[in-house]
């Protein structure tokens, strides 16, 4: 049996409900609905119980938390817990009052789309920018630890400067230049999101330029590197998703990929579930790879790159990641790179029928 | 190093003690430090209070056999450098 260490990190998704629209958003095309969301209290013990399994840091995310009307008992819950949190954001409806009730909250991380404000609304699919604006000035005003997300794609690639003017401006002290890893609404939008090779040195050499003025975090998209990524540090290794029903996930697209049963913490401890369950222990270590993977030097680095993204792009979560050069499914990474560009598909409850 | 620095942690990091790894951790936003040997212990004393001096101090009375005066100087501004201690 593969080594079983205590995780990290816990990803809360509070709910999946969100005012923006973004088409890269990495939460499933089927959307759970509000009436099926845990409760407060219930949360307190997921985040007592990820404690004691070890979890010191917990992102309270969705969605978007702030739709939450008890999100303040939410953040005292994991307070309580002893865990670190930090709530991730699109900053719309954020005030002095609501971020100074959520007591305490240790960081907060606000996304904006893009550096200009008609561009980043037409991605997050209605107007948002100026109240990111304001948001900015209420976390800096909190003096809270404050960190700009951006996801990056075709689209907004080519601004990386502004960007990180945008950044300072506002006053973030930390940049995370997320590009766009293709699962749920993202995969739908691939053909729409592909950057180009160009566009990724580019933005790549300004940052190397700027990293003196910022905090910034950049890592190349495993599409264009040929490498898989070593995702979420192994299946099951170093943290968990409680999505907003309840299911415990070893990542935030992992819901469809094993076919084994979704633990969930109104049924099961979540130590059983970190532990024992058949979908957490379904690819941990390395005994259940397949392939190139099976004799490969670099299994214990990159733990044969993510299972969401071979089980998304092949039907088979065992096989090696496509993103990996070695993979006999490269192909399909290859022939997406070459596919045309399309139009979004923006993120809506029922916009994708479900299969 | 100046001698009226005030070692304390940013507001962004926070110290506890980690009971089911047994150990002290840094913990930030996006990022967890393990704290190792007595690096727990001295920074518990970074409360912005106590000047470097003082805390070598305080650290030589605890173990009056450790090289503090020579490495503790050096490994607060290691953590400074770091970003970890303002």
């Amino acid at each position: 049996m593969a080594d079983l260490t205590p995780p990290w990190a816990l990803l809360a998704e509070v709910t999946h409900a969100c005012p923006l629209h973004c088409p890269y958003c990495s939460n499933p095309l089927e959307l759970t609905r509000r009436s099926a969301e845990l409760a407060a209290a219930e949360w307190a013990r997921v985040f007592e119980e990820a404690a004691g399994l070890g979890v010191v840091q917990a992102h309270i995310s969705g969605g978007e938390p702030l739709l939450r009307p008890d999100l303040d008992e939410i953040v005292a819950g994991a307070h309580a817990a002893g865990v670190y949190s930090q709530l991730v954001t699109s900053g719309l409806r954020l005030t002095d009052e609501r971020l100074a009730s959520l007591r305490g909250l240790d960081s907060v991380q606000l996304s904006v789309q893009d550096a200009r404000a008609a561009d980043s609304d037409r991605i997050a699919g209605r107007p948002a920018f100026d109240a990111k604006h304001e948001a900015a000035a209420v976390i800096r005003r909190s003096g809270l630890p404050f960190g700009l997300n951006v996801v990056l794609h075709r689209h907004n690639l080519d601004h990386v400067d502004e960007i990180i003017d945008l950044a300072l401006t506002w006053g973030a002290e930390r940049l995370e230049l997320a590009n766009t890893q293709f699962y749920g609404w993202a995969l739908r939008n691939r053909a729409a999101l592909l950057p180009t090779r160009d566009q990724l040195a580019a933005a790549e050499q300004s940052i190397a330029r700027r990293r003196a003025e910022l905090d910034i975090v950049w890592v190349l998209p495993d599409y264009f590197t040929g490498a898989p990524k070593p995702c979420m540090g192994g299946w099951a290794t170093r943290s968990l998703t409680v999505a907003p029903d309840g299911a415990v996930l070893p990542c935030p697209t992992a819901r469809a990929v094993s076919g084994r049963p979704v633990p969930n913490v109104r049924e099961s401890p979540l130590a059983w579930i970190w532990r024992e369950s058949p979908l957490f222990t379904a690819y941990r270590g390395t005994d259940w790879m397949t392939g190139p993977c099976r004799e490969c030097p670099r299994r214990h680095t990159d733990f044969g790159g993510c299972r969401c993204q071979a089980f998304e792009l092949t039907g088979d979560a065992a096989r090696t990641d496509p993103a990996c050069t070695l993979s006999p499914d490269h192909g399909l990474i290859l022939a997406a790179l070459e596919a045309p560009a399309a139009g979004f598909v923006y993120r809506r409850p029922g916009a994708v029928p479900a299969t | 190093m100046r001698a009226d620095w005030k070692p304390a942690l940013p507001r962004a990091v926070t110290l506890r003690h980690d009971g089911v790894r047994d150990t002290d951790l840094l913990l930030m936003p996006e990022r967890v430090v393990r704290l190792t040997g007595p690096a727990g212990a001295i920074l518990r004393l970074c409360d912005g209070t106590r000047t470097a001096d003082d805390i070598v101090m305080t650290l030589a009375a605890r173990y009056p056999d450790a090289p503090i005066a020579t490495e503790v100087p050096v490994f607060l501004q290691q953590i400074k450098e770091e970003g970890w201690l303002i």
